[in-house]
């Protein structure tokens, strides 16, 4: 399927979800919805860099609320500024952090760029929680305004349409890249970077672009983040539960596609969303991570491994 | 500036004695990331677990923590074997040890903290024994046993390390498994159990950090959290898998924490190990002490 055709079965996808949940016609499927699209941002902007290139990020956190932050600085400083250009405020800052880790640790072994994005969410959390402007470790206020001026729907329907926009995006980047001569760059330095450097990949600037496009998802998909929970402290936006779900969705759905992530996101995401409902928010997490070490011991490939053809290829 | 002296001279001195315990929760680390090649970057959360089960020990039975985390390291070694088992089995038989085994033990951590949330809540606890809150004065500089005590328990536990690596045969195939594993098996061992004993080790070693961690301050489950970066910015800048390295490393993080702390305030502490790492591996990526 070309580019075009696929991004337009995306946005019929999206048209459906969002007429779905319109027709069901109660606010909460627009809340969890949100959630589960978040997820699936998450996910695949974790997978652009993880999936393709092999290098594990646990900073999702870092990213993400940096991307929320960068929206309650600019809610404080410009309030009018529409929400889309927040977001992509938010993608850009997180997409230079990101850039910034990867130029120091990045050439260096996998595994020091996966310790070294675990302590930068530590760090980064440190420096907002000292950073009284945002309200420290107090946290910060949001108000969020009932309607939007747009389409004069609710302004939840309004972040879940943004959301759902992002996702198409974002999946149709994922897939973009996969299938074209950068993806195939990526895939030698997942299988093995020093042949690909022998043979005149440059992996550097590859994995470079990796972690800016992969950290710019994240920090778009956290910039409206403030909107949808209208408080936020250091605590919750640098919650692990984010990396560990964002790991996890990937792993479980299957690496090696967009849709791996699509799938994890949607499945997961749903599971948590009713598990926290009727069981409890903190055995939904367990839930989690057991299924992340599960599906790393017993089905490597994730779901998607189940209905690909056995062959050669990775 | 005028630094008051005092002020200075106890930074220094608390800096040292937190070195000691940091080097404590490292060594484990050092093990299994600097000898074995495996980033266990569960750990924190198996000290914590150690900080635990002397939190139990002494709230029930009144016992010492320092003992009850001894006791407990014949069954901190097996889970240590027991995880090695799987991660071997699974992941680098395979040839799949790098995005599937941090994975692994990402989930590994989550889940221990989950399950201890869900078991004891995240309240704080600590424990209590006759020299916690003593000090000891020596001129201006105040001593207090509570960082004593895990500063001479730390020290003891590298030293002995150290001499088990360096004079015992395991000891030694611990030291070889990393560098040749062929060569090891000439010498009629078996990498894989040199390995899963190696593992068992630096899992028990996570029981005695525990306990003094929980000497040192009190716990709650996800703190764990804030030592992945310390322990791995010591374990890389000591050079991997150097005790006297690690030591050293230590040391100069808790001097430089202990500084930041007392003249910016404690929230920024987390902040330096941090620093510490990516400055490290940007621009000397073997470590302060390691073989280039």
């Amino acid at each position: 399927m070309r580019n075009p055709v696929f991004i337009l079965w995306l946005c019929v996808a999206a048209a459906l979800t969002f007429g779905t949940a319109k027709l069901i016609d109660n606010p909460y499927v627009f809340f969890a919805g949100y959630v589960v699209l978040q997820y699936i941002v998450l996910s695949t902007g974790w997978n652009i860099l993880g999936g393709y290139t092999g290098y594990v990020n646990f900073g999702t956190a870092a990213f993400f609320a940096m991307g929320a932050y960068s929206t309650v600085v600019l809610h404080k400083t410009v309030p009018d500024l529409p929400l889309p250009v927040m977001i992509a405020v938010g993608g850009v800052i997180s997409g230079v952090i990101g850039l910034g880790t990867g130029y120091l640790t990045l050439r260096l072994r996998g595994t020091f760029f996966g310790i070294a994005t675990l302590a930068m969410s530590v760090v980064v959390q440190t420096l907002i929680t000292n950073w009284s402007f945002v309200g420290g470790s107090r946290g910060a206020y949001v108000v969020r305004p009932d309607t939007t001026e747009y389409f004069g729907i609710d302004y939840i329907e309004y972040l879940f349409l943004l959301m759902l926009a992002l996702s198409v995006i974002a999946v149709g980047v994922a897939r973009a890249i996969e299938k074209s001569r950068l993806g195939y760059g990526f895939a030698t330095i997942r299988d093995d970077e020093l042949a690909a450097e022998a043979t005149g990949v440059p992996t550097l600037k590859l994995k470079l672009l990796a972690t800016a496009l992969s950290g710019g998802f994240m920090g778009m998909a956290g910039a409206p983040l403030p909107y949808y929970v209208t408080y936020l402290d250091p605590a919750s936006g640098f919650s692990l539960s984010y990396a560990v779900n964002t790991i996890a969705m990937p792993l479980i759905g299957g690496t090696s596609s967009w849709l791996g992530p699509v799938i994890g996101a949607v499945l997961l995401g749903t599971l948590q969303q009713v598990a926290t409902v009727t069981i409890s928010s903190a055995l939904s997490l367990l839930i989690v991570g057991l299924m992340l070490v599960g599906f790393v011991i017993l089905a490597p490939k994730g779901i998607i491994g189940w209905f690909a053809p056995k062959g050669p290829r990775k | 500036m005028d630094l008051p002296l005092d002020l200075l001279g106890n930074a220094l001195v608390s800096g040292l004695l937190l070195g000691g315990f940091y080097a404590a929760v490292t060594v484990g680390v050092s093990i299994s990331f600097g000898m074995l090649d495996i980033v266990n970057i569960a750990h924190p959360a198996f000290i914590i677990l150690g900080s635990y089960i002397a939190y139990i020990c002494n709230s029930t039975f009144g016992m010492d923590p320092i003992l009850a985390s001894i006791l407990a390291t014949p069954a901190f070694y097996l889970l240590g074997m027991a995880i090695y088992h799987v991660y071997d089995v699974s992941f680098e038989r395979r040839g799949d040890s790098g995005l599937r085994g941090l994975a692994f033990f990402f989930g590994i951590l989550f889940i221990t903290e989950v399950s201890l949330v869900l078991t004891f809540g995240v309240d704080y606890r600590l424990v209590e024994a006759t020299y916690i809150g003593q000090s000891l004065h020596i001129g201006p500089i105040d001593l207090p046993f509570r960082l004593l005590v895990p500063f001479l328990i730390s020290l003891a536990l590298m030293g002995g390390l150290h001499l088990y690596m360096s004079r015992t045969f395991i000891g030694r195939a611990i030291q070889a498994v990393a560098q040749d594993p062929l060569a090891l098996r000439l010498m009629a061992a078996d990498p894989s159990k040199i390995k899963r004993i190696a593992f068992g080790m630096s899992i028990a070693t996570a029981s005695i950090g525990g306990a003094i961690l929980i000497i040192i301050q009190p716990v709650e489950p996800s703190i764990g959290r804030d030592y992945i970066g310390r322990i791995f910015a010591i374990c890389v800048m000591g050079g991997l898998g150097s005790f006297g390295g690690a030591l050293i490393a230590a040391m100069a993080l808790g001097i430089m924490e202990s500084f930041t702390s007392t003249f910016f305030g404690p929230s920024w502490s987390p902040a330096v190990s941090f620093g510490f790492l990516l400055l490290t591996l940007a621009f000397r990526p073997s470590g302060l002490f390691g073989r280039a």
